[in-house]
C-alpha cells in the first residue's frame, strides 16, 4: 500500500474487505446510538432507570415476576430484584456512562501521550530520558490500588465522572507516549524533517506540519485499541464500588449487584455483561482492522 | 560455442496485487558458459533483479513464473522448494547489494562462515573451521584467525562484502549471482571487489551473473552484456561491440546518459612548491603532502565570500563521552558568489557532516562559519532561523526528503510559510512559477510524493530549495539515488538553473564525473581533512595528493577498451 493513504479512505477500504472490523463497527455504532438516544429509547419503553416497580416483583421472594428475570413488553430486559428498576433503562444509560468515560479518558491519554511522546522523541537529551523513565514508572504502577485509595480520599464535592476521566486518562498516557516517541524517532531521521529544520523551522512548526500528519495513523490505532481497556477499567472500578456513585447507572455496578443473584436470576448478569462484552469486542476488532488497513506490515485477515 | 552452463529460456514473471496481474518480466532469454561474466544491465524497474531471483525461487508468494531455466541439465523452475534448497548456496552462490544487512549482526563471522560451509556438506567442526580460514584467504582478507572471532559491525563495508563473497563461494558453486555487489561501496573499494570477482572467476572457473545499473562496472568486468528495459531483453552481445556499436535506440540512450570522467593527463607538469609545512601548491591548486593527512589545506577567500568556513571542526560524541569522533577536523573553505564548489570524498570522509553543520543540523565544536558575512555559530533562536532562510538544501534521497502526507504544492510553499508573509493566490502563483522553473507541470501541485517518479521528486526538492532565492545552495549527492538517464536530465536542469540564478553552491558528491561537469572548483576530503583543493580542471587533470590520484584511478569508465588498457 502507499504510505500516504489517507485515514478516511483506509477506513472505507477496511470496511469493504474486513468483515470482522465491519462487525466491530456495527457493534460500536449500535451501542453508540443506544447511549446517545437513551432518553428517547427509554421514553418509548415508558421507563426510566431510577423508578422502583414493586408491581413487577414476586412479593414472596423479591425476585422479578415472570420468566427470564421479568422480560416483558413493559420491561424489555426485565427488572432488578428487590427494587424492580428497569434493566433496559439501566443498560442504556450505562452505555452512556461507559462511552463518555471511555472516550473522554482516551482523549486525555492521547493529548498527554502525543505531546509528551513527540516532544521527547524530537528533542531528545535529558528531557527524553526523563519522559521515558516516568512512563516506565507509570506503566509498572499499581494503578488499580491507587485509584481505589484515591476514590476514598478525594472529597465528595469533586464530581466522580470528572475524577474518573482524569485518573483513567492520566494512567493511559505512557503506552501512547512510547509508541508516538518511537515513531517520532524514526521520522526525525527522515530527510523531510531535516529539510524543514534546515529551512529554519522551529520545533512547534516541525511538530505541527511535519510530524503530526505522519503520526495520525499510529495515534488512531493505539487510541482505538485503548478505548476498551478504559471502558473495562471504569466498569472494574464501579464493580469495586469506587467508580460511578449510585444511582447513576453503570455496567460495572450492575454486574457487581447481579453477582449476588446469579443463581436465581442470571439474566440480570447477562444483559449488562453482554453490553460490556460487545463494547470491548467492538473497539478491539475495529482497532485491529484499522491497524491492518493503515499498517502495511501486518497481514489482513479476511 | 561450448555448452552453456545456465540457459534461461522465455522466462516471464507476473506479480498479482489486489487481483490485478502486472507483468514484470516478459519472455527473457539469456545464457552463460562456465568462466564467463554476463552483465545484466537496466534501470530500476527493468526486471533485471526479478529475473535472477526467479531462478532461485526467491520471489514473494504473489509472483508466477513461467519458462525454463536450465542449469547443468536441470530445469530450476521445475524443482520443488526442497530441491531448490539443495541448489541455493551449493550450485549457485548469491552476493547481495548491502553487505551490512546480508550478515546477521549477532553472530560472529566465523559462525556464519562455518554455517555456510556445513549447510550442504556436513563435516567435523575443526574441518569446517579450516575451510572457513581457507575461504577468507581466498577472498584476500588478512588475519583470518582474528577475523573469524569478529562481528559484522567491526568490519568495513569492503571487508564485509568479501566475507559475503566467501560465503557465496563456500561450496564452489558453478554459478555466482551478484546483485549490484558494489553499489553500496565507495569507488576505491568497488575497484578492489571487482578485482576479486575477476580473480575468483579465473581460479574457480565459475560463471558470474552480474546485475548492475553501472555502465562503468560493466565495462570493467563483463564479457557479455544483456540490456533489459521494461521487462524485456532489448539487446545482448559482446561487451566490446555493445559499447562500440550499440544497435538499439535504448542502449544508445543508456550509454549516452552515462557521465564519464575525462582521462587524467599524463606527462610531466610543473613541479609543486612547498609553501608551508606539509603543504604544496601549483598555480591555484593546494594540497597537503602527508597521506593519511594530519591537517587540511589552507584557504584564502575573496573580499565577500558567500560561504566561509575557517578551521571548522565537528565532533560526534560517544554515548557516555567515552570515545568521540572528529568527523570534520580544522577545515577551511570558501565559496564566492555564483561559484560552484564540488566537495568530493568517500563515505565517512566528513563531506555530509559539513553540509549538516552549515544548515545547523549538527552543532560545530570549533572554528568559524559565516554565510554572507553572518556568523552562524553564534546566532540563536529566531535570528538564526531567519539566517537559515538564505540557504537552500537539496537532499540525496528524494523519496525521504518530501513529507509523504504533504502535497507537492504544500512542500514547495513551506519556505514561504516560514519566512515570508506571502499567502493565498499570490503564494499559489509563486509555487506554480517554481514548478515551472524546475520543468514540472503545475498540474502536479495537488499530487502526493508517492505519485511521482524519483526524478520528479528531486525536481520538487530543488524547487523547494530555490523558493526563497537563496544565496547559497547545498546539494548533498542530489543525483546518486537516481537512474543514469534521470540523473543526466536532473544535472542538466541544475546547470541551467545555476547559470540563470547565479547562486553559490556547495555540491557534494562521491562521483568525480558529476563534479567535473558542474563544479568550478573542487575540494577533496579524506577522513575529516581537505587534502587537496583547486580549480576542477586542474585537480582532476594533475592531482597532487596521492588520495586524489587513487580516487581518479578507481572511478570506473564506461569504456571496456580504456578499462583493459588501465588494468594492463
Amino acid at each position: 500500500m502507499s504510505p500516504a493513504r489517507s485515514v478516511p479512505s483506509a477506513i472505507l477500504r477496511m470496511l469493504r474487505t474486513d468483515r470482522w472490523a465491519l462487525g466491530g463497527v456495527v457493534a460500536i455504532v449500535l451501542l453508540g446510538v443506544v447511549a446517545a438516544a437513551a432518553n428517547l429509547l427509554t421514553a418509548i419503553e415508558g421507563q426510566d432507570p431510577f423508578t422502583y416497580h414493586n408491581e413487577a416483583l414476586d412479593h414472596a421472594t423479591g425476585r422479578p415476576a415472570g420468566t427470564l428475570g421479568g422480560v416483558s413488553g413493559a420491561h424489555w430486559f426485565g427488572v432488578e430484584p428487590l427494587t424492580g428498576r428497569d434493566v433496559f433503562a439501566i443498560v442504556a444509560f450505562g452505555a452512556r456512562t461507559s462511552f463518555l468515560i471511555g472516550l473522554a479518558a482516551t482523549l486525555v491519554s492521547v493529548v498527554l501521550g502525543v505531546l509528551l511522546g513527540a516532544s521527547a522523541g524530537y528533542l531528545g537529551g535529558w528531557y527524553d530520558r526523563a519522559v521515558v523513565w516516568t512512563a516506565d514508572v507509570f506503566l509498572g504502577f499499581p494503578y488499580l490500588v491507587f485509584m481505589i485509595a484515591l476514590g476514598a480520599v478525594v472529597p465528595a464535592s469533586v464530581p466522580r465522572p470528572l475524577l474518573l476521566v482524569v485518573v483513567i486518562g492520566f494512567f493511559g498516557w505512557p503506552s501512547i507516549a512510547r509508541i508516538v516517541r518511537s515513531q517520532t524517532l524514526t521520522l526525525k531521521k527522515r530527510n523531510f524533517v531535516s529539510a524543514a529544520r534546515a529551512l529554519g523551522a522551529g520545533p512547534w512548526h516541525v511538530f505541527r506540519v511535519e510530524l503530526l500528519p505522519n503520526l495520525w495513523a499510529p495515534i488512531i490505532i493505539v487510541a482505538t485499541l485503548s478505548i476498551p481497556g478504559k471502558i473495562g477499567l471504569e466498569a472494574a472500578l464501579s464493580f469495586l464500588g469506587v467508580g460511578m456513585p449510585p444511582p447513576t447507572p453503570s455496567w460495572g455496578r450492575s454486574i457487581s449487584g447481579a453477582i449476588d443473584w446469579v443463581r436465581t436470576d442470571p439474566m440480570l448478569l447477562i444483559f449488562p455483561g453482554l453490553a460490556l462484552f460487545l463494547a470491548t469486542w467492538g473497539f478491539n476488532v475495529f482497532g485491529d482492522g484499522l491497524r491492518d488497513a493503515l499498517d502495511p506490515r501486518t497481514e489482513v485477515r479476511r | 560455442m561450448s555448452q552453456p552452463l545456465l540457459s534461461v529460456e522465455n522466462v516471464s514473471v507476473e506479480f498479482r496485487t489486489e487481483g490485478v496481474r502486472r507483468p514484470a518480466v516478459r519472455e527473457v532469454s539469456y545464457s552463460l558458459t562456465a568462466g564467463e561474466v554476463l552483465a545484466v544491465v537496466g534501470e530500476s524497474g527493468s526486471g533485471k533483479t526479478v529475473t535472477a531471483m526467479s531462478l532461485l525461487g526467491l520471489l514473494p508468494g504473489n509472483a508466477t513464473v513461467s519458462g525454463r531455466a536450465v542449469l547443468d541439465g536441470t530445469d530450476l523452475l521445475s524443482l520443488s522448494s526442497q530441491q531448490l534448497r539443495g541448489v541455493r548456496g551449493n550450485d549457485v552462490g548469491m552476493v547481495f547489494q548491502e553487505p551490512m544487512s546480508a550478515l546477521n549482526p549477532v553472530f560472529s563471522i566465523g559462525d556464519q562462515l562455518v554455517e555456510a560451509v556445513q549447510a550442504h556438506r556436513p563435516r567435523a567442526a575443526a574441518q569446517a573451521r579450516r575451510r572457513a580460514i581457507e575461504l577468507l584467504g581466498l577472498v584476500r582478507l588478512p588475519e583470518p584467525e582474528r577475523l573469524l572471532r569478529s562481528y559484522p559491525h567491526e568490519l568495513s563495508g569492503g571487508q564485509l562484502q568479501r566475507v559475503v563473497i566467501a560465503m557465496a563461494v563456500a561450496n564452489e558453486p558453478a554459478l555466482l549471482i551478484a546483485d549490484e555487489p558494489t553499489t553500496a561501496l565507495d569507488v576505491t573499494v568497488q575497484a578492489e571487489i571487482l578485482e576479486l570477482l575477476r580473480d575468483l572467476r579465473s581460479r574457480l572457473n565459475a560463471a558470474i551473473l552480474l546485475i548492475t545499473h553501472d555502465m562503468g562496472v560493466v565495462a570493467d568486468i563483463a564479457d557479455r552484456v544483456v540490456v533489459m528495459h521494461d521487462g524485456r531483453v532489448v539487446e545482448h552481445g559482446d561487451v566490446l561491440s555493445i559499447f562500440a556499436a550499440p544497435r538499439e535506440e535504448y542502449t544508445k540512450q543508456l550509454l549516452g546518459s552515462v557521465i564519464s570522467l575525462s582521462a587524467p593527463l599524463v606527462g610531466e607538469s610543473l613541479a609543486a612548491q612547498e609553501i608551508e609545512d606539509e603543504v604544496v601548491t601549483r598555480g591555484d591548486q593546494v594540497a597537503v603532502t602527508a597521506h593519511p593527512a594530519t591537517r587540511s589545506v589552507p584557504d584564502s577567500a575573496g573580499a565577500e565570500p558567500t560561504l566561509r568556513l575557517t578551521d571548522l571542526s565537528v565532533t560526534y560524541r560517544g554515548r557516555f563521552r567515552s570515545h568521540s569522533v572528529r568527523a570534520v577536523d580544522g577545515v577551511s573553505l570558501h565559496i564566492e558568489p555564483g561559484e560552484v564548489l564540488g566537495l568530493v570524498g568517500e563515505s565517512g570522509s566528513g563531506k555530509s557532516t559539513i553540509a549538516s553543520a552549515i544548515t545547523g543540523l549538527v552543532p560545530t565544536s570549533g572554528g568559524g562559519l559565516t554565510v554572507q558575512g553572518v556568523d552562524l555559530t553564534t546566532l540563536r533562536g529566531r535570528k538564526r532561523r531567519s539566517a537559515l532562510g538564505r540557504i537552500g538544501v537539496v537532499f540525496q534521497d528524494p523519496a525521504s526528503s518530501l513529507n509523504p502526507r504533504a502535497t507537492i504544492a504544500g512542500s514547495v510553499a513551506e519556505p514561504f510559510r516560514l519566512h515570508s508573509t506571502l499567502r493565498g493566490a499570490e503564494l499559489d502563483r509563486r509555487v506554480d512559477e517554481l514548478l515551472e522553473a524546475v520543468q514540472l507541470s503545475a498540474s502536479l501541485r495537488d499530487r502526493y510524493p508517492h505519485e511521482l517518479s524519483g526524478g520528479q521528486r528531486q525536481r520538487v526538492g530543488m524547487a523547494r530549495a530555490l523558493a526563497l532565492d537563496p544565496a547559497l545552495l547545498i546539494a548533498d549527492e542530489p543525483t546518486s539515488a537516481l537512474d543514469v538517464s534521470v540523473q543526466a536530465r536532473v544535472l542538466d536542469l541544475f546547470r541551467t538553473l545555476q547559470t540563470e540564478l547565479r547562486f553559490a553552491c556547495l555540491f557534494i558528491s562521491h562521483d568525480l564525473a558529476v563534479i567535473e561537469q558542474l563544479a568550478d572548483r573542487v575540494a577533496v576530503m579524506h577522513r575529516g581533512h581537505v587534502v587537496e583543493q583547486g580549480l576542477t580542471a586542474e585537480v582532476l587533470a594533475r592531482p597532487l595528493h596521492p588520495y586524489t590520484r587513487r580516487l581518479l584511478f578507481a572511478a570506473p569508465v564506461a569504456d571496456p577498451v580504456e578499462q583493459r588498457r588501465r588494468r594492463a
